[in-house]
């Protein structure tokens, strides 16, 4: 049963990563939304699972939240946006694949390497590995905001990186409830901020281009 | 209620109240109100300390912090008495977005108090994310092409700030867990610093360096301050007095925090030497960026960065010299910044503008404004009597003692600041006024009395003071 416990976790986690990469690649706004759907469902299957090996009912809330939030809320609304602003089918353009690809395996690298050797004397094992894959999604999370130009990629880019403090968190045995449902809800807040800001931007610049946003920079010191 | 719950129902109550009312005029006064009543609030609890339960912690460092905080909140609210009047008047900011604003200063007032009286580093970083995001709103509230450019950007960095803080969070639990047990006990700080020494090196030491990135981005630390000049100089400029004087305060109270859990730990990494690094960059890189500011509230802001790197660095340092140095600076540093904000505010109102090649000759245009400026950028570039150069004096003695190399550094970066200030406040004090945009009420109560205690500061600092500083800077380590 043990192994089987572990072998689910670690499953849903690494799948998770896995899915990073297909965000870091994904260029097309439209499934870039459904990509990232994608990682939120995995995100609740992992909390509900830990919520059943730690025996936490608490964690069934947060998987819940979730699920409700960023699998069905979030999404639809961002499509909904970028259906509005007519950039549904648009090709952003990614830095470049090939080095950020690279980039992200070297990040995945480093933060196995340094959780591991780091907590190699803990007792729990479940939560060390857990650590591991959820500092690669906060990473890769990271990597995606700087590649990214455009407003909509790096809401998501940042989300994705909630995604992966979630199931750190998540992760810790006993972790208090406080701040389980604090992230959940601040990410409800942060999604209502940017959200009001990306409307804004539509409306002075009718682009949600990041690189609009720094035109109006000349001139000033 | 306990006393703390009243501190923390005011800025609440009153930020509900603040969203109901219509008429700006009223809101402002009772901006003011809640504000004076919060100070009050604030000194009967330093006063009378309660017992350190899960929930709250008041000690001789957040009590300092605290009353600094509850002080200058209040003579913000003030200056933005004032200040709200121009910017209504010339149509800058509708009443509905008055009233936005006026509810979204008691929820970062709130958001503040909460971070500093808490015992618990899950609750502290829920408050340091309310008062981010609030920042993040008032900083776009004029909605100009600068505005929004400013708070997006502010809003992404500051993100992945209190993200990295929430990993370190997370990891000082999972750290805590095999020793302190499942459950609440293993976030509340005072619990954590008592049975720190056995828990796993390795984890702490990561940790610590997550949330000092996390943190540290809302101090201005390099590299991570890019979005901190923006946020100055877009949002409101009573808004921009309390960034500078306050919530940067809010963030490094966190990291010293953190920074207390860790050095009670004797194998894990000892944190002065890079608090010392980080500090001492920024200020070495706030210094040379001083000198190509065209933007009179960009110009203090980058002047924030460096005061913030001096604090780090003085608290880097350590021991009870330096960390008395590191206290005091924050308290003087907070007091002169926000006293130039008011200044500064007022002769953007003035001239029409924030270029500083449009702010002229204010001596001869605006005597007691410019010269009420003058005085406190002197006190910011550490000339004496003002209680800056006290405090800067101690720092860099007490570092060429220890450190001599350090010592030079540390000189040099101050001198680069106050030569890019010195050049600054000439052409802004003297020379040929530019033409005035309009006349402008200057709201100088606030001002004179933060000047007033700093030179007074400076001279003479009250037995009780200088004892409460001493305990604090002993508690430190």
């Amino acid at each position: 049963m043990g192994n089987l416990v572990f072998d689910i976790a670690h499953l849903l986690a690494g799948l998770q990563v896995l899915v990073s990469f297909l965000l870091l690649y994904q260029d097309r706004l439209g499934a870039l939304i459904r990509v990232f759907a994608l990682q939120a469902v995995l995100l609740a299957l992992s909390v509900a699972w830990q919520a059943y090996a730690q025996d936490a009912p608490h964690l069934y809330v947060t998987a819940a939240i979730a699920l409700i939030f960023k699998v069905l809320i979030i999404p639809v609304a961002l499509d909904r946006m970028v259906v509005r602003l007519g950039i549904h089918r648009q090709v952003e353009t990614v830095v470049s694949v090939g080095p950020t690809m690279l980039a992200g395996i070297g990040l995945v690298g480093l933060s196995l390497v340094v959780m591991l050797r780091v907590t190699a004397g803990e007792a729990d094992a479940l939560a060390r590995e857990d650590l591991a894959f959820a500092l690669s999604v906060v990473l890769l999370g990271l990597l995606m905001m700087i590649t990214r130009r455009n407003a909509v990629s790096q809401i998501i880019g940042f989300m994705s990186l909630e995604n992966g403090l979630i199931l750190a968190a998540a992760g810790a045995r006993g972790m208090p409830l406080v701040v389980e449902i604090s992230v959940a809800f601040s990410v409800l807040i942060a999604f209502i901020v940017i959200g009001s800001f990306v409307f804004r931007i539509r409306e002075r610049f009718d682009t949600v281009d990041v690189d609009a946003l720094e035109r109006f920079r000349g001139g000033r010191g | 209620m306990s006393l703390v719950g009243l501190l923390l129902a005011i800025p609440s109550a009153a930020a509900l109240v603040l969203a109901l009312v219509p008429d700006w005029r009223l809101a402002a006064r009772l901006n003011v109100g809640a504000s004076a009543a919060s100070f009050l609030m604030v000194l009967a609890v330093v006063r009378d300390p309660p017992a350190a339960g899960p929930l709250v912690l008041i000690d001789g460092l957040n009590s300092i912090v605290l009353v600094l905080n509850g002080f200058v909140v209040f003579t913000t609210s003030l200056f933005s008495a004032r200040y709200v009047v121009h910017e209504a008047a010339t149509g800058r900011l509708p009443p509905l977005r008055l009233r936005l604003y006026h509810a979204l200063y008691q929820v970062l007032a709130f958001a503040m108090t909460l971070a500093l009286v808490t015992n618990n580093l899950g609750v502290m970083w829920v408050a340091i994310e309310i008062a981010t995001l609030t920042t993040v709103v008032v900083v776009g509230l004029y909605r100009t092409h600068e505005a929004i450019e400013a708070a997006w950007k502010y809003f992404m960095l500051g993100s992945v700030g209190i993200a990295l803080a929430l990993f370190g969070t997370i990891l000082v639990y999972v750290a805590a867990q095999p020793v302190v047990g499942e459950g609440q006990d293993g976030m509340i700080w005072s619990v954590l610093v008592g049975k720190v020494a056995a828990f796993d090196p390795g984890l702490i030491n990561l940790a610590f360096v997550f949330l000092l990135l996390g943190y540290g981005t809302k101090v201005g630390l390099t590299p991570l301050n890019a979005w901190l000049p923006d946020a100055h100089a877009e949002g409101p400029t009573p808004v921009s007095a309390v960034l500078s004087g306050l919530l940067l305060n809010v963030a490094l109270y966190a990291v010293l925090r953190v920074k207390m859990l860790v050095a009670a730990h004797p194998d894990a990494l000892a944190p002065g030497p890079l608090l010392m690094a980080a500090g001492l960059a920024s200020l070495l890189l706030a210094g040379v960026m001083l000198y190509r500011r065209r933007d009179i509230k960009r110009l203090f802001a980058y002047s924030s960065i460096e005061h913030m790197g001096l604090m780090v660095f003085a608290f880097g340092i350590g021991g009870p010299i330096a960390n008395f140095a590191g206290l005091l600076h924050m308290a003087m540093h907070a007091l002169t910044k926000s006293a130039i904000y008011f200044a500064v505010g007022a002769a953007a109102q003035a001239k029409g503008s924030q270029r500083l090649s449009d702010i002229t000759g204010l001596t001869q245009s605006h005597p007691a404004l410019g010269w009420a400026l003058v005085a406190a950028v002197a006190a910011i570039m550490g000339m004496p009597p003002a209680g800056v150069f006290m405090s800067e004096f101690l720092l860099v003695t007490s570092t060429f003692a220890r450190m001599p190399a350090l010592g030079v550094a540390l000189a040099v970066s101050l001198l680069l600041g106050f030569g890019a200030l010195a050049g600054k406040l000439a052409g802004i004090a003297f020379g040929t006024p530019s033409p005035d945009a309009g006349p402008v009420k200057v709201a100088y109560g606030p001002i004179f009395a933060h000047l007033a205690l700093v030179f007074v500061a400076g001279v003479w600092l009250p037995p009780a003071i200088a004892d409460a500083l001493r305990q604090a800077a002993a508690a430190l380590g």
